[in-house]
């Protein structure tokens, strides 16, 4: 593709420019809610979180007392003239201060302020603090009234998360993979009938089955514990894993097979010693597939787990901070971002092997 | 493709002693009874457990592992002492068994229980027949959803195949591709929850006096625009705000098939093509994408049953006010708020039945694929 010049051929400058505008569009948001999470309170609700890059602001050197007498003509203070409305925008004198009215007309004040350089913006990791605890902790807003408020004990969400990933990966592939061997190395009557069904399962909506697999956790007293989460999740996750292992135990060389029932090994032996070690790739395809859907998942947590909030994992706790209070973006950029650490991490270490489930899941179908 | 492995059996070795058969017979039904105790105790102990969290996850990874382990292990010998015929016969439904048994259960049964109740009423006390049907596709409030979701699919599936190929393309001629490819795939990793938090925050509206929080409404309001409520106003199109998420965090998916699939085209043919005189965008429209033409079915089939089945980022966004309702977050409330199951259950249905013919399209596509 690299031979030189070619009639026609974007340059690279085009090329490059289209990636860097799209990898913006891409990073920034993300990025602003990373520095939003360390930024304090007031900051976060009151300024936005582009301006921790240092920039000339507006600073308050003094205040003037309000003029006398009508206030809704033109009014001269601190050496300029405007109306209110005006004097509400701010007005800036040829000296590069600038006079504004902060308040209402009758019990308002007016500031002189100067641009001065911002300094460093402030760090904290207060929000963590406060959103990973289940303490309650004091916050004094700029008017000096305190607010008690509980913490949202994120820390306990974060294990339920991993309580709730962890089986509901394993118990899937190990299932799956037992499946996977039968359906690519053993004939039987309804074999290809059977296979079928579970390719057509694979794109069911969840939505189906939410309600008659509820109304029997009901009745086995499953509801509202991680058994019938990782139950469902194993239910939900075996089509796409029988799927993703069949298309990779089924390429396996035959004559490995074949040597090893001359020796005399069994099934079970073939699948333990041989089917196990050389689908591993293929495992922790499907493994870091599932995991990052489990852990990712609302639906299937909000409906199994229900409302205590002892239990719930981390998604639903996001979802109801931002549905209770949507306004606490202090706290919200921090919990999303606790959420995203795990998974995040998991991706970029294993994503070579992600990419190639991804593919083999996909494109072959 | 595969082979038929002639299962051994313990009774035809012929110097099989007397006490290896005994130990085989005791060691395979203590297997039985360990794991039928082990698997019938785990379950009430999983289910009832007070233990820290993390423990009852590591007993339960243990517990599924082990009593499955030991089913097989027990299935697989009892299977072997049957007569040979019997044996070939059986051994398959042991390793299938258990995952056919949960497909079955947690998918197939389910998709025959819910078409039945959305044949009732409300709490299931009396037939209807096709009734909730009706009130589906009459009712105003449905109507909105099935237009939003209707959106969601179209806008959803093109801006993501397009923005996902032209991605692949770029970055293939790039010498960043890899860093490129990284930072679109990101979101795969991340919840849609999470997700909606971030732009819910670039989002943000703040009153017109006040400093704008949000990065749109900052960007608006530099321009000398006014700022807006971008997911609550200008109804229908505040669903593109919500729309432009799922694109956002699907894109990398896209590109990342149609990156391996457009490094899978021939280079013979688009040297000749360049022989011939042809510039890189004729290439581009008139043999990169005929080749890939497999690819951008499956991606745009993909991504159409993900934005069918959308719900979390409506619920974290706008809890399906503003308009922004779609078929999952009415199943969700009519189910779990309304309380309305027969209503509940065939938009279920519906949902189901819009997937169909992606459904089709995959078996036919196993099929072509078996035969050759």
């Amino acid at each position: 593709m690299n031979s030189g010049p070619v009639r026609g051929r974007l340059p690279d400058i085009v090329i490059n420019g289209t990636l860097l505008i799209v990898c913006l569009l891409w990073l920034v948001p993300t990025f602003g809610l990373f520095v939003s999470s360390f930024r304090t309170r007031d900051d976060v609700l009151t300024t936005g979180w582009w301006t921790v890059v240092p920039h000339r602001e507006w600073v308050t050197t003094s205040t003037v007392p309000l003029p006398d007498g009508d206030r809704n003509g033109t009014m001269d203070v601190a050496g300029v003239s405007g109306t209110f409305a005006t004097l509400r925008q701010g007005v800036v004198t040829p000296d590069g201060k600038r006079v504004v009215w902060v308040g209402n007309k009758r019990l308002g004040r007016i500031e002189v302020q100067d641009q001065e350089w911002s300094g460093l913006p402030a760090f904290t990791l207060e929000n963590y603090f406060d959103v990973l605890t289940g303490k309650t902790y004091e916050i004094t807003d700029t008017d000096g009234v305190k607010h008690t408020f509980k913490g949202d004990n994120l820390a306990g969400a974060f294990l339920n998360s991993m309580a709730v990933t962890i089986p509901a990966v394993v118990i899937p592939v190990v299932i799956a993979a037992f499946a996977a061997y039968g359906f690519a190395w053993m004939r039987f009557p309804g074999r290809k009938t059977l296979f079928a069904v579970v390719v057509a399962l694979l794109v069911v909506p969840l939505q189906i089955a939410l309600v008659p697999v509820l109304s029997d956790y009901v009745r086995l007293q499953l509801n509202g514990t991680y058994l019938a989460v990782w139950l469902a999740h194993a239910g939900f996750g075996i089509p796409l894993a029988i799927y993703l292992l069949y298309n990779f135990i089924s390429a396996l060389p035959r004559d490995i097979m074949e040597s090893a029932v001359v020796d005399g090994a069994s099934h079970l032996a073939i699948f333990f010693r041989l089917i196990i070690p050389l689908a591993a790739p293929a495992l922790a395809s499907y493994a870091i597939f599932q995991f990052l859907w489990v852990w990712n998942d609302y639906l299937v947590a909000l409906i199994f787990i229900g409302s205590q909030p002892d239990v719930q994992v981390l998604t639903m706790r996001l979802a109801e901070i931002v549905g209770s209070r949507g306004d606490d973006w202090h706290l919200l950029t921090a919990g999303a971002f606790i959420s995203m650490t795990l998974p995040l991490a998991v991706f970029f270490t294993l994503q070579r092997y992600f990419v190639r489930g991804l593919l083999a899941g996909s494109v072959k179908s | 493709m595969a082979a038929v492995h002639e299962p051994l059996s313990p009774l035809s070795v012929p110097d099989a002693s007397r006490r290896a058969l005994w130990l085989h017979v005791l060691l395979t039904v203590g297997a039985l009874i360990v794991g039928g105790w082990a698997f019938w105790n785990g379950f009430f102990f999983l289910r009832d457990t007070g233990t820290p969290k993390l423990v009852g996850a590591a007993v339960a990874v243990v517990w599924a592992a082990g009593t499955l382990t030991l089913f097989f292990f027990a299935a697989t010998r009892i299977v072997e002492y049957l007569p040979l015929r019997w044996a070939t016969r059986l051994q398959p439904f042991v390793f299938i068994g258990p995952a056919i048994a949960m497909v079955f259960y947690f998918l197939a049964l389910p998709t025959a229980r819910t078409f039945v109740s959305s044949l009732f009423n409300r709490d299931g006390s009396q037939f209807v027949g096709l009734g909730n049907y009706l009130t589906l596709f009459t009712a105003p409030a449905m109507l909105v959803t099935f237009r939003n979701n209707l959106m969601w699919l179209v806008f959803g599936a093109s801006f993501t195949v397009i923005l996902g190929l032209a991605v692949a393309a770029l970055a293939d001629r790039s010498r960043f591709e890899r860093t490129a490819k990284a930072i679109v795939f990101m979101p795969m990793a991340i919840s849609l929850v999470g997700a909606g938090v971030i732009w819910k925050f670039v989002y943000a509206v703040r009153d017109v006096s006040d400093p704008q929080i949000g990065l749109l409404n900052a960007i608006v309001i530099a321009f000398g625009g006014e700022p807006q409520a971008w997911i609550a106003q200008l109804q229908p199109w505040n669903n593109l705000f919500l729309i432009v998420i799922v694109v956002w965090a699907q894109t990398g998916f896209a590109m990342v098939l149609f990156s391996a699939a457009l490094k899978g085209v021939s280079g013979e043919m688009i040297e000749a093509a360049r022989v011939d005189g042809a510039g890189e965008v004729r290439i581009f429209f008139q043999i990169m994408i005929p080749a890939i033409k497999g690819t951008i079915i499956t991606v745009a089939a993909t991504v159409i049953i993900f934005t069918l089945k959308i719900f979390d980022v409506v619920i974290v966004m706008t809890g399906g006010q503003y308009g922004t309702d779609v078929i999952a977050t009415q199943f969700y409330n009519q189910y779990f708020v309304n309380r309305n199951f027969g209503l509940g259950s065939a938009i279920a249905i519906v949902l189901l039945v819009a997937v169909v013919p992606v459904m089709i399209y995959n078996l036919r596509q196993l099929r072509r694929n078996e035969r050759s």
